[in-house]
């Protein structure tokens, strides 16, 4: 070998050593959070039983829509603090139409019951008006959307307070939901057998949120509004210059996640089935969470569906975890702010331009 | 001159603020020729072109395309009639594919809202077949260096078929091999009878590549010559040709022993390769170059606002290392930046805090508190020092004009009491009469003792107040030459020297 090639070779070797070096200081939070599961899993053996890892799973699918929603806005270099309101307004609003005939301080007596997809309809509508609010002032007034969600996130909470004192609810919690609306969300989809004759269901809403991953995944990446939202996001001025309408695309982004959290109120209406003004309340500091581990970047332009199932997950993962090692519940707050700043420490680290 | 005018520009007229920045320029494209287009910094070049591209509205003149009046709103309204720009800064979406660029805006589409990814791949194909382009169309634009950015860009603006095409300075990051086939392009696009307008600084290529020269001078047209009757010596001449009486004052400072000795600095990030130099006592050091030469990179360098890779630094024989600012300022470094509204001015706040800034230490009593009295004297004493018009103290910074928040930054530096000053571009912005206080201030400081370096892009005002001139070209020192002694043309050719 001549002493060229035995330098290229060398040159070969440190280059793929640091690539080696990069792929896991960028995948690092991931790792660990990988590693903690599996001494958990290791310390606890029920922390593996089937029936916790399909609570994980559920969990997971439920937290996930709002996650999904709230990514576009971060692709745009944006946020959306008014996702938690939302879900809490739009879970309130779909109980209050779905409570059964039955309930004794039935909300609104004079409705019946609803057909459910309607109800589907308005949650959804509800939660795609806040947001293309949302979109328009972050649009059209140039609004850090910081600021912009920050506001909305106050008006929807007296919304929330306002609504329920409506009717005959008083203030109240809205349950007594109709069967219609529990089986919908809640009835298993199928059941798995445990190991002392029991079986555990896993319930449909996790099959939907698979459904909504999926139509995600199509408008992100085959769609020309996810194209231009991603070129939007990482460069605000060529995608001016080659025409793409920013303003209408901020919109549509931030009224397709506001369309997200009207799905999640709705699925929350009935998996928790006691709604009142806390429902949904920080919904919003787990979705951004989960879309920084899942490496959806605050740079703009960065992310992938896959990432942010994979941040969901970590997140449960991690949570469910700790309630089975008996940590106090009081330290979870310290260790999903951990999570979030070694997440978005490790994110700019990709992006740092050095001087 | 046979072929037909594709475009014609008629007395453009654009003003900014005190500022005449076109003052009815003509500029007339022949279909398949190439024009190019030619001035010093600050000519109005891209003045021009902005008025043509409606990222700039015009105050006066006519633009005609194929004998019709256009007035283009944007950028995307140019596109769409055939008028098309490569950009000096590229403007692209980093983070996505580079076919996803390519068809930003106008992706093609099928069942109304999906991309087709088939069709954007065939065509991707067949622009970068044509072309000769070997870029990978799936690779992510932020991976590839940025010669091949640069193909994709021009890739791109062949894409729209149009009849216009712009190149803003397209050779700036190209080796010599893609310098050759980005002309075998643009001789592609003449003989398909585009007209192709074509910015550079690099007069072999110019006289190489085009057809007809135009070239500009502080925002005015000069000349309009077939390139075959022009050669290198007579471009320069018509660049730079201005008379030099009573813009500077007398130049009365004698430099003495050296302060500064500065060996090989080079920037870890930055383009800075090798810079070495020597600073005297009561000496004005000029540091010229084109843009991206490494001008600013040399002061920031040295100021330690960026990372050095290597070199000495040599303050009366003592070495010093100038690793953060803060370092510096405590060596006796001034830093006047170059973009004073973004790096030099605090605008909101008032002159009294902005000139004492630098120097708070100066102003504690008992450790803790700020002398109210102090700052107030100091700040006055640089209102008088600096000449610096201004209703009070407690005036915003920004509603002074460019020359008085400049002499405000320069009274701020002068109460650190530095031993050197680096000053970038401390004239850019400022109005005739302003500039001459600067200078006269420069001078002074070199009266008094002090060693000063002056980064600008405007070579007479080199000339007019330094004693010595460095010449960056391409991140290095290209030359060194006595102000007294040179020319424009010499510079201007060490300039060229390693672009």
């Amino acid at each position: 070998m001549s002493q060229e090639s035995k330098d290229l070779a060398a040159k070969a070797q440190k280059f793929s050593g640091k690539q080696v070096g990069n792929l896991l200081m960028n995948n690092m939070l991931i790792i660990i959070m990988v590693v903690a599961a599996i001494g958990i899993a290791i310390y606890r053996p029920g922390f593996v039983a089937p029936s916790s890892l399909i609570n994980i799973l559920s969990l997971t699918a439920a937290y996930l829509p709002a996650a999904l929603g709230i990514a576009g806005c971060i692709v745009l270099t944006g946020t959306d603090l008014s996702a938690g309101r939302c879900v809490g307004l739009t879970a309130c609003v779909s109980a209050s139409l779905l409570q059964s005939v039955e309930a004794s301080n039935k909300m609104w007596p004079n409705i019946g019951t609803l057909p459910v997809w309607l109800v589907i309809i308005i949650a959804m509508l509800i939660g795609a008006c806040v947001g293309a609010f949302n979109g328009f002032f972050v649009g059209k007034f140039k609004l850090h959307p910081f600021i912009v969600t920050l506001g909305t996130q106050l008006i929807l909470y007296t919304l929330l307070l306002l609504y329920v004192q409506m009717g005959n609810n008083g203030g109240g919690t809205i349950g007594s939901l109709d069967a219609s609306y529990t089986d919908f969300v809640r009835a298993p989809l199928f059941s798995i057998p445990a190991a002392n004759g029991a079986s555990i269901p896993i319930p449909r809403y996790v099959l939907y949120s698979i459904i909504l991953a999926a139509i995600m995944w199509f408008i992100w990446n085959k769609t020309t509004f996810g194209k231009n939202m991603f070129a939007l996001g990482s460069n605000e001025e060529a995608a001016r210059v080659s025409g793409v309408n920013v303003l209408l695309t901020t919109i549509m982004v931030f009224a397709l996640a506001g369309a997200m959290y009207g799905w999640t109120g709705f699925i929350e209406g009935a998996r928790v089935a006691a709604n009142n003004a806390n429902t949904g309340l920080n919904y919003e500091l787990d979705a951004i969470a989960a879309c920084v581990i899942g490496g959806v970047s605050f740079v703009g332009g960065i992310g992938k569906i896959s990432g942010i199932i994979i941040g969901v997950i970590m997140l449960r993962l991690i949570f469910v975890g700790l309630t089975f090692t008996g940590v106090d519940q009081n330290y979870q707050y310290l260790i999903k702010g951990a999570i979030i700043l070694f997440a978005c420490a490790l994110d700019m680290r990709k992006y740092l331009v050095k001087k | 001159m046979d072929q037909p005018a594709l475009l014609e520009m008629r007395g453009i007229t654009k003003e900014f603020p005190g500022v005449k920045a076109l003052d009815g320029v003509d500029l007339t494209v022949r279909a398949g020729t190439v024009h190019a287009l030619m001035g010093e910094n600050g000519a109005g070049k891209s003045t021009l072109m902005k008025c043509l591209f409606g990222i700039y509205s015009k105050d006066g003149g006519t633009i005609r395309l194929d004998g019709k009046e256009v007035n283009f709103k944007n950028a995307k309204e140019a596109l769409e009639n055939g008028v098309a720009m490569v950009h000096q800064e590229l403007n692209q979406a980093l983070t996505r594919s580079v076919q996803d660029n390519l068809w930003l805006g106008r992706y093609p589409k099928v069942g109304g809202i999906m991309v087709s990814e088939g069709i954007m791949a065939k065509r991707t194909k067949e622009i970068f077949e044509q072309l000769e382009v070997t870029v990978n169309p799936k690779a992510i634009m932020s991976t590839l260096p940025v010669s091949q950015r640069q193909m994709v860009e021009i890739a791109k603006a062949v894409s729209y078929d149009s009849k216009i095409i712009v190149f803003d300075e397209p050779t700036s990051s190209l080796t010599e091999e893609e310098v050759e086939h980005l002309f075998r392009i643009i001789n592609m696009l003449r003989d398909k009878g585009c007209g192709i307008i074509y910015i550079s600084h690099k007069m072999d290529e110019i006289l190489r590549i085009s057809d007809d020269v135009t070239i500009m001078r502080d925002g005015t047209w000069v000349a309009t010559k077939p390139a075959k009757d022009l050669t290198m010596e007579e471009i320069i001449r018509l660049m730079v040709g201005r008379e030099l009486t009573n813009r500077f004052p007398p130049k009365t400072n004698k430099p003495g022993e050296v302060i500064l000795d500065v060996e090989h600095m080079a920037g870890r990030y930055t383009r800075l390769k090798d810079a070495s130099f020597q600073l005297r006592k009561g000496e004005v050091l000029g540091i010229a170059g084109l843009d991206g030469s490494g001008r600013t990179e040399v002061l920031e360098n040295l100021f330690g606002a960026m990372t050095r890779e290597g070199g000495h630094i040599r303050l009366h024989g003592k070495e010093i290392q100038n690793r953060s600012p803060k370092e510096s300022i405590k060596n006796g470094f001034a830093l006047l930046t170059e973009e004073r509204r973004a790096t030099g001015i605090f605008g909101i706040r008032d002159i009294k805090e902005n000139t004492v800034i630098s120097n708070l230490k100066g102003y504690l009593m008992g450790g803790v508190c700020l002398s109210d009295k102090k700052m107030r004297e100091d700040t006055d004493w640089a209102i008088q020092a600096m000449h610096i018009k201004t209703p009070s103290q407690k005036t915003q910074i920004r509603s002074l004009s460019g020359g008085n928040q400049q002499k405000v930054i320069i009274g701020r530096w002068l109460l650190t009491k530095p031993e050197i000053l680096l000053l970038d571009e401390p004239t850019r912005g400022i109005d005739v009469g302003a500039k001459y206080e600067i200078y006269q201030l420069i001078i002074d400081l070199a009266n008094e003792g002090k060693g000063v370096i002056v980064v600008s892009s405007e070579m007479p005002e080199l000339l007019g107040i330094c004693d010595r001139i460095l010449v960056m070209s391409g991140g290095q020192v290209a030359g060194e030459v006595d102000a007294k002694n040179t020319s424009q043309e010499e510079i201007l050719t060490l300039a060229a020297k390693y672009v």
